[in-house]
């Protein structure tokens, strides 16, 4: 391991905050007694856990877009569908204690007439299927779309475009009722994981624990492929894809390789959100949220794994920060950070850091 | 306060003929088949009172009796009042009504006295009705208006329209005839009979024949029903279509082949038509999505910037729309027209801005200018907010724009959308023209294709790519005027067209014009041929997976550019 | 000059900072105050109905404390936007509860917000005000619903069209999420047991912001063609009403051919488009601004004076949140404490006057009293009632016609203490929390 992050000072930092981050939160929340100063509220640490989340998505983009040049406006799909694979194993938990009290049925099917559970929910019971599915489901997608769209060298803005679109077709979709995962409102109202209840203190640590292992193990796995031969070439087709191909690598598989194993890892990231903020809806499949994504990657520093980390912070920090003391005006600082970073800060708020420690 | 029956006509269809012949006042009725009793008690009132002798002395003690009346709290009295004022058969009654439809009938509140009102700066220019004398302008709280609810509507339509059989006016005197069908009975067509002798407009004698020969169709002698059938062999008014779903399981088997061989033909027709209609619906929809995706077949396609604000200057362009109608709130129409130049205006300087300020430090970083436009869209978006407020603002829409153009009782074409492919074929006529015949048009090809050669050759690039993006923030900006005619504008209007715009012009091929407005129109036919089978979602859906793979047969869109540029 | 650029925004970027740190610190100055959580989307797709309510619950505010506040204590409001962001709904409530201490939430629009928000006020015992009418199906102990039911405002409605219109065809159109579904679910049962014939109803459900109404339009037109009176009930959200009522004026559909009731269009959906082709048409609410009554008449001009604009309307949803609050401030009084289990069980039978002249009262299922008003626009805009009901409909968490929960119902007082209590099993479906 240690091999792994030699000469990655930032990333030897980064693993090192979050080892300490992973072990004191929960000492903080729940040894510390509510009343003291040091005293960590539930809401910080759900938050907190929702943060490494979607920092585990920011790596899952750069890894495409900063190691392998493949701007992706989808990824947000790759998320959501993990969630909803995630989702639809804690809908199945709850059994009969929904507002119908149907043993078999999710409330918004009964609600719905559906006689019996679709085809589709099968197996999601269990909780080891449902994790197979988290991966695999957007793996899968990822592979597919990849596996066209590569061998046809789409490229540049038209691959961006037809990611967007591809997020796009799954917003409309999943908002159709008739598709059997609960429509606009998506599905809600879980109960328990693994039979332990979700609004205890001791499971929320526990998921907090799990983002952060997650989080951990995802960065390590990036920089493995990014200081492997592979993560070699994939840099060489960023600079310059035709010369690679001349060469004589087969361009597409390396591609598509990245590209898949991306899209698991934003769909774990799917799968930790979903329990911690008790939520998942088409709303992650919009086009908007997948910019924002790329937004936040740009703001800590493409081609810095632990960049994307820190930009998944910042920003979503200032969301919750803002929304709350400056609700009217909250847009216009946030509009003004964006345009802001990608005028001066080329290389994000790391490249900032960078160029000031190479000064000292 | 249960209403109840607020007032008591059937349906609302009872018509109040007009003279044509010189013998005493004529009343008829022509009823709906439903809820025939009550009307007919009332007319029979009618014909009692209007024909004795003494009618014309009553006539203006009743016509002003019948104001009054007019004045009342309930709609059950306004409506006796209407028909009070119709049976006087006094010229002004058409105007009364007519007015009433419109809701510009008032009463002063001090004096009681009925008047029409027409717009003015502040408040209402009046004429008295009774004696059409200018009471000059009052204000609007010193006003009432007599309100008109739902039935009472259809009432003022009817009477309005059986009025209207006398009017010099042919047209008038057409849609009179056409709101009388399937609203007759035996007696209106005896009326209508009447009339026919004295009627010379060919279109309304056609249009009275069918509605007889409608009519025809539930006559008792055979021959006539199947005279009937014959004449209506290529109607296509639903009245028509519907008596015959009626006569086709008669037990006589000339009439039921008959009308079968009818619905058959009436129903290849309306198959025919119902295309056609939809290829007019997708025509529509692809000239919105060329409309609001041609300004980013600039930003994007010829200068590569991928600008996510270009939905918030389409909406810029909406805004001004709506500002300048508050500027000329009485003169709509025209205040439509001068917004295309101003929206081109405001859109395109916060356009050559956005260029200025941000953008030009971004070329040769194309996926950054995503980042920093994106931004830039926030802020727009929070600023309209702050600025107009969050809720939609209302845009009007001129007279000229509404309704449709009637072809026949199967077609009839929007106008609002007519104009609007004609705008939008305008609108890329004059970008066609600006980049490939006026010197900034050429040098904008040349920057585009070999910035540093085009530089050399001595192109100021710099101010070329400054007008280059107001250009194309400009049409953005004027598409924002026509889709202030269909649909909300308010701040978030924009993002419901960016993602649209970007499929449209990459599915047409980047940096191609005649690539986008090929594509526009085709995805719009397209998602509406698919709608009727697929549903909306679906089909938008089945758009989408269609680029996908589209993109992945060819990766340069539909009209690809060639040449060493398209690589880079 | 580049430099001198670049420094500007750099200034203008550190006001703009410093701008939002001196808002922050202004909000935490402090004496003991009740703070009342104002949650509403004040950016994003939903802001454009929801602001109006977050600027209702700051006038309601400002006005008590006028009066001398409550318990002796000024009422703080906390604002706060989820930006129409589903999840964060849910965070924004923990932050109000847990970190900003509230005793109450005004909040919500939606029905994906509500249902996100629900588990965390039910975890934290936290206490929310919905306004806006809903689909039902629901009964929280920690949720009180000032919106209509859909037994207050669909059922009426359709019974209107029915006895007084004598509609034979119904088109029930929507948009395509669970309160159309639930809504028109419940309508087509209603419809079916008086005797309209299946092939008399058309459903059809569009996306959110559909904007092309092109062919359904022209669809609803052939279908109301057969001779017999057709009406549409509509159940489209929001932004999808302008191009459709836009359309149909444009087909030559007027409201005397086929009328279409709304449930979802009110005074300020109508503010913000062109309403000539509109006039005629039909809604269904519980409130209009044009009703005239002194409660009405007074709150109209303080709202106005509030807001500044002497234009400004008020719709249904601002009385709902008048009621929640007036009732809330009673119960509070009554239990002479903000403990949230102690409101929630005085909030129980309190009784205020609403703006139509009546009376509200709250229910033991956590929903109210209400009268239900049918209204045509007119051309300025506004609503002429033509019908409403004798007095007040209770509100019922639970529709008879659907069959899931025809034997539900909800009783939040002892011995029952059940959102969902089944009445043939005698047993509560929820267990105890």
């Amino acid at each position: 391991m240690m091999s792994l992050l030699k000469g990655d000072r930032g990333g030897q930092i980064f693993l090192v905050l979050l080892t300490v981050l992973a072990v004191l939160i929960p000492i903080f929340n729940l040894i510390i007694p509510e009343g003291s100063a040091f005293h960590v509220s539930t809401y910080t640490v759900t938050l907190l856990g929702k943060y490494l989340a979607f920092a585990l998505l920011a790596l899952s983009v750069d890894l495409v877009w900063g190691y392998m040049g493949i701007l992706s406006l989808g990824h947000g799909a790759f998320f959501a569908l993990g969630g909803y694979a995630m989702g639809m194993y804690l809908m199945l938990q709850i059994g009969d204690r929904g507002v119908y009290g149907n043993p078999d049925l999710p409330d918004f099917m009964v609600f719905l007439n559906w006689e019996e559970i679709p085809w589709f929910w099968h197996g999601f019971d269990n909780f080891w299927f449902a994790m197979i599915m988290v991966a695999l489901v957007p793996g899968l997608l990822a592979f597919i779309f990849g596996a066209l769209a590569f061998r046809s060298r789409v490229t540049g803005v038209y691959l961006s475009i037809i990611t967007q679109a591809l997020t796009y077709a799954l917003l409309l979709a999943f908002f159709r009722n008739e598709m059997g995962f609960g429509g606009n409102n998506g599905l809600t109202d879980f109960k328990d994981i693994l039979g332990f209840s979700l609004q205890s203190d001791n499971t929320r640590i526990a998921l907090f624990i799990a983002s952060a292992i997650a989080l951990a193990l995802g960065y390590l796995s990036c920089r493995a492929i990014v200081v492997s031969r592979l993560g070699r070439v994939a840099v060489a087709i960023r600079d310059s894809e035709d010369r690679v191909r001349f060469i004589g690598y087969r361009v597409d598989r390396v591609k598509l390789a990245i590209f898949t194993f991306s899209a698991v890892l934003a769909g774990v990231a799917g799968a930790l959100y979903v329990p911690q903020v008790g939520i998942i809806n088409p709303g992650e499949f919009s086009p908007l949220r997948s910019i924002e994504l790329v937004v936040w990657v740009a703001i800590g520093g493409r081609t810095t794994l632990y960049g994307a980390v820190l930009g998944a912070f910042i920003v979503n920090y200032s969301k919750t920060y803002l929304t709350g003391v400056a609700p009217e005006t909250w847009l216009f600082a946030l509009g003004a950070l964006f345009v802001f970073v990608t005028l001066y800060l080329p290389n994000g708020i790391v490249g900032l850091l960078k160029r000031k420690g190479g000064k000292a | 306060m249960s209403h109840g029956h607020l007032f008591s006509f059937g349906r609302g269809v009872f018509f109040l003929a007009p003279i044509f012949s010189n013998q005493d006042v004529l009343v008829m009725s022509f009823f709906s088949m439903k809820n025939r009793i009550l009307p007919f008690l009332i007319i029979s009132l009618i014909l009692l009172f209007s024909s004795s002798s003494f009618a014309e002395t009553t006539n203006s003690e009743s016509f002003k009796q019948a104001l009054e009346l007019l004045q009342s709290k309930s709609y059950n009295k306004k409506g006796k009042a209407i028909e009070q004022l119709v049976i006087t058969k006094d010229e002004r009654v058409q105007p009364i009504l007519e007015a009433m439809l419109k809701a510009r009938l008032f009463y002063t509140k001090e004096d009681k006295i009925t008047v029409i009102g027409k717009k003015h700066d502040d408040g209402f220019s009046l004429v008295s009705v009774l004696d059409q004398k200018d009471l000059g302008v009052l204000s609007k709280s010193k006003l009432k208006k007599i309100k008109v609810n739902n039935k009472l509507r259809g009432v003022l339509r009817a009477s309005i329209a059986t009025l209207s059989l006398s009017s010099p006016d042919a047209d008038k005197r057409l849609s009179a005839v056409k709101q009388m069908l399937g609203k007759t009975n035996d007696t209106g067509i005896a009326f209508l009979k009447a009339h026919l002798k004295s009627e010379k407009d060919t279109a309304v004698r056609e249009k009275i024949e069918t509605l007889i020969s409608i009519n025809d169709l539930n006559s008792s002698d055979k021959a006539v029903k199947l005279a009937a059938i014959k004449t209506l062999f290529n109607d296509l008014n639903p009245e028509t279509r519907n008596q015959l779903e009626t006569l086709k399981d008669s037990d006589d088997a000339e009439i039921a082949t008959a009308s079968q061989n009818a619905l058959k033909n009436i129903q290849k027709k309306l198959g025919f038509y119902e295309k056609v209609n939809t290829v007019f619906f997708g025509l529509s929809l692809g000239s919105v999505l060329v409309l609001a995706a041609i300004g980013l077949a600039i930003t994007f396609g010829v200068m590569g910037v991928i600008n996510m604000a270009h939905g918030e200057l389409i909406m810029l362009g909406a805004y001004t729309t709506y500002v300048i109608q508050q500027i000329m709130p009485n003169h709509i129409g025209l205040s439509l027209v001068i917004a295309v130049p101003a929206a081109f205006i405001v859109s395109g300087s916060v356009g050559v801005l956005i260029e200025r300020l941000v953008i030009r430090h971004l070329y040769g970083r194309p996926l950054e200018t995503l980042l920093a436009t994106f931004g830039i869209s926030l802020i727009l978006q929070q600023a309209i907010r702050s600025i107009f407020s969050p809720l939609n603002r209302a845009v009007e829409t001129p007279s000229w724009m509404s309704g449709a153009l009637e072809i026949n009782p199967a077609l009839a074409l929007t106008y609002n959308r007519l104009y609007i492919i004609f705008f939008c074929l305008a609108v890329f006529a004059f970008l066609y023209l600006i980049i490939k015949r006026t010197s900034l048009g050429l040098s904008v090809q040349a920057v585009s294709q070999n910035r540093s050669m085009a530089r050399a050759m001595g192109i100021r690039a710099s101010r070329v790519d400054a007008l280059t993006f107001g250009l194309g923030s400009g049409i953005a900006g004027i598409a924002g005027v026509a889709l202030s005619q269909l649909t909300n504008v308010g701040p978030s209007m924009g993002q419901d067209y960016i993602i649209d715009s970007f499929m449209v012009v990459v599915f047409g091929g980047v940096g191609n014009l005649w690539g986008t407005l090929i594509s526009g129109f085709t995805l719009g036919i397209a998602n509406k041929f698919m709608e009727p089978w697929a549903g909306a979602v679906l089909a938008k859906i089945l758009v989408l997976v269609f680029i996908i793979l589209f993109i992945q047969k060819r990766p340069r869109g539909l009209f690809p550019k060639k040449g060493r540029a398209a690589e880079s | 000059m580049n430099i001198n650029f670049k420094k500007m925004l750099a200034g203008a970027l550190m006001l703009s900072t410093s701008f939002v740190v001196t808002q922050a610190f202004a909000a935490s100055h402090s004496k003991e105050t009740i703070k009342v959580g104002v949650l509403h989307s004040l950016s994003g797709t939903m802001a454009i109905s929801e602001t109006t309510l977050k600027d209702t619950m700051l006038m309601l505010i400002e006005q008590q404390n006028k009066k001398g506040g409550l318990l002796g204590k000024q009422l703080e409001a906390v604002v706060v936007d989820p930006a129409s962001d589903w999840p964060l709904f849910a965070e924004k409530t923990r932050e109000l509860i847990s970190k900003k201490k509230v005793d109450a939430i005004f909040g919500c629009w939606t029905s994906v917000s509500r249902k996100s928000v629900l588990p965390v006020i039910e975890e934290l015992n936290g206490l929310m005000f919905y306004p806006v009418q809903y689909e039902g199906e629901e009964s929280s102990k920690n949720i009180f619903y000032t919106g209509a039911a859909p037994n207050q405002q669909a059922i009426p409605a359709v019974n209107y069209l029915m006895d007084e219109i004598k509609v034979k065809r119904w088109v029930l159109a929507g948009t395509d999420y669970v309160y159309p579904r639930t809504t028109n679910k419940i309508l087509k049962a209603y419809l079916l047991s008086k005797g309209v014939a299946e092939k008399d109803i058309m459903i059809n459900y569009t996306p959110f912001g559909h904007s092309d109404w092109q062919s359904i339009v022209s669809d609803i037109k052939k279908f109301g063609s057969t001779g017999k009176k057709t009406a549409v009930v509509s159940t489209i959200n929001g932004d999808a009403n302008v191009p459709f009522y836009k359309e149909l004026g444009n087909q030559g559909i007027s409201s005397e051919d086929i009328p279409v009731v709304a449930f979802s269009v009110g005074e300020e959906e109508l503010s913000g488009l062109d309403t000539k082709p509109l006039v005629g048409h039909l809604a269904a609410w519980n409130y209009f601004m044009s009703v005239e009554s002194k409660e009405n008449e007074e709150f109209i001009k303080t709202w106005q004076a509030f807001i500044k604009d002497k234009k400004r309307v008020t719709n249904d949803p601002m009385e709902a949140h008048v009621i929640g609050f007036k009732m809330w401030v009673k119960a509070v009084e009554k239990a002479g404490t903000t403990d949230t289990d102690k409101v929630i069980d005085a909030m129980i039978g309190i009784e205020v006057p609403n703006m139509t002249g009546g009376t509200a009262k709250m229910l033991k299922n956590h929903h109210i009293t209400k009268p239900v008003l049918i209204g045509e626009i007119q051309e300025d805009g506004q609503f002429d009632v033509v019908w409403q009901t004798d007095g007040e409909v209770a509100g019922d968490a639970w529709s008879d016609f659907l069959p899931g929960s025809k034997d539900l119902i909800s009783d939040w007082t002892a011995p029952i203490k059940c959102g969902n209590y089944n009445t043939k099993e005698k047993k509560c479906l929820a267990t105890a929390k």
